[in-house]
């Protein structure tokens, strides 16, 4: 079973989203690190970037292919994490922790409400999971 | 025939893939393993201890009678006349126009008996361009579909099958091939591979393929040994500069363009030799370029740019896990195919810098 903490939203596409206050930090879960196998490469947007709920945000290599991050939420780009740039591994050992990928100002609080609870995220990936047939 | 059934074939070795929890893909009509662990842990395996590969998926086609040389030596650009019994080489099989119909390798078998093996998505075409060619008084047998091969790969290969197999493996010369039993299985042990280390290639019937792979996964455990996936096959094989059919090279490519002139023997007569002679006199308008990509992993159809024009393509690339940088190959004209001549990949539109570096990318230590 993937590991899906109780304290984050999540994305169907696989983004997590961690609330505090105004600034939220966003990363991909679990699950999307064993989809994409071993991350090489995390190309992240700069600070001060605009970013869009449900439009690519940035993109993560494995060796096998390059994903599109899609950003769970709107808002301007306070940080970004130079440490998972230099050691893209970072995704698939920490991807809750030191694999996070940016932190963004909120532009509007509403869309936190579109995002998947836990249990609903659980469920999406159950049904991810079953039908690429594990 | 049943080759060209629509649903997807499996290697006897399948359940044993399930088994390892390994990931499975459909390639070449197969369904077969991409991973286990993890591509960079199982190319790391294969570059520091052994890896153990299923390429059942290959093809094998055995030319046996007195004109099985000669035939061979028509069909295949390398030297197939020049081989003794008991050795193997690298070839192409060109057609007409001088361009690639595939890469394979010709073992010598017996003084009348040779094997060839090809690429799996092409068993079918091969098949054809050969028997379209081939000699009154030679008998053409496709056990594609009855043969097994595992691989083991990498430096604590030769022990691990030395201890398996009544055969000298260690005496086995690179390229060498002998009968053996592996595993008390009658098997067809080569000393050749596809990713830039030591390591052999066993060929045995299907019914045996399990107790061989069994046999050695058990025998190498304490050396290291790991199940290795198609991934990891691809990043290995791309490190150590071997082209892969349908990526790098095909039947748009000729020998020149692809480095792969040392492959062909001009002074002897084979199927469009003419042509390949014709285009190294004159001198390939491109070239084949080793590249390391600074920002961004280059993937196969990938443009290559200089000053924001393209003038080329990617056809391989990938993050190589032991030299620990982007390498691509790409085809770009022959004065920018000079070492240290800075291009750029375009990816998701934006130019990474690239730089032309000497091939292969990883050489083995001696």
């Amino acid at each position: 079973m993937s590991n899906v903490p109780d304290d984050l939203k999540y994305s169907k596409e696989h983004e997590w989203v961690r609330a505090d206050g105004d600034v939220v930090t966003i990363g991909i879960t679990q699950f999307a690190q064993e989809q994409l196998g071993d991350v090489v490469f995390v190309e992240l947007p700069e600070k001060g970037a605009t970013v869009r709920q449900f439009s690519s945000l940035g993109v993560v290599e494995s060796v096998k292919a390059a994903s599109d991050i899609y950003a769970p939420i709107s808002g301007e780009v306070v940080e970004r994490n130079v440490k998972v740039i230099e050691k893209p591994e970072l995704v698939n050992s920490a991807p809750y922790g030191d694999g996070w990928m940016i932190r963004v100002r909120l532009a509007d609080k509403a869309e936190l409400a579109q995002l998947l609870s836990p249990d609903d995220y659980r469920s999406h990936i159950g049904e991810t999971a079953g039908a690429g047939g594990d | 025939m049943a080759a060209e059934a629509p649903t997807m074939r499996r290697t006897p070795l399948y359940e044993k893939h399930a088994e390892l929890g390994a990931k499975m893909v459909p390639f070449a009509g197969y369904e077969m393993p991409i991973q286990y662990e993890g591509i960079v842990a199982e190319h790391r395996a294969v570059r520091g201890q052994a890896g153990l590969f299923d390429l059942s998926h290959m093809g094998e086609f055995f030319l046996k009678g007195r004109g099985a040389g000669a035939t061979l030596d028509r069909l295949v650009s390398s030297d197939i006349a020049g081989l003794a019994v008991g050795q193997a080489r690298y070839g192409l099989l060109t057609n007409e126009r001088g361009t690639i119909v595939d890469d394979v390798i010709v073992y010598r078998i017996s003084e009348v008996e040779y094997m060839v093996v090809v690429n799996a998505a092409n068993i079918a075409k091969d098949r054809a361009h050969v028997l379209a060619r081939l000699a009154e008084d030679v008998a053409f047998d496709d056990r594609s579909y009855g043969t097994a091969l595992v691989a083991i790969q990498g430096p604590r290969a030769v022990e691990i099958l030395a201890s398996q197999s009544d055969a000298d493996v260690q005496a086995l010369a690179s390229f060498g091939v002998t009968q053996a039993r592996v595993a008390g299985a009658r098997a067809t042990v080569a000393r050749t591979g596809y990713t830039g280390e030591d390591g052999f290639e066993i060929f045995v019937t299907s019914a045996d393929a399990a107790k061989v792979w069994d046999a050695l996964l058990a025998a190498g455990r304490a050396a290291g040994v790991k199940p290795i996936g198609l991934g990891a096959r691809d990043t290995l094989r791309l490190e150590a500069r071997f082209s892969l059919y349908g990526n790098d090279i095909d039947e748009t490519i000729d020998p020149i363009e692809a480095g792969l002139a040392w492959t062909c023997k001009l002074d002897k007569d084979f199927t469009g030799r003419d042509v390949i002679a014709a285009k190294k006199a004159e001198g390939p308008k491109r070239k084949l370029a080793g590249l390391v990509v600074q920002g961004g992993v280059a993937r196969h159809g990938h443009e290559v740019t200089q000053n924001g024009d393209v003038v080329g393509h990617v056809t391989s690339g990938t993050y190589g896990p032991t030299v620990e940088k982007n390498i691509a190959l790409a085809y770009v004209p022959t004065p920018l195919s000079k070492l240290g001549t800075v291009l750029a990949v375009r990816i998701r539109g934006k130019d990474v810098p690239a730089t032309v570096v000497k091939t292969p990318f990883y050489r083995r230590p001696e």
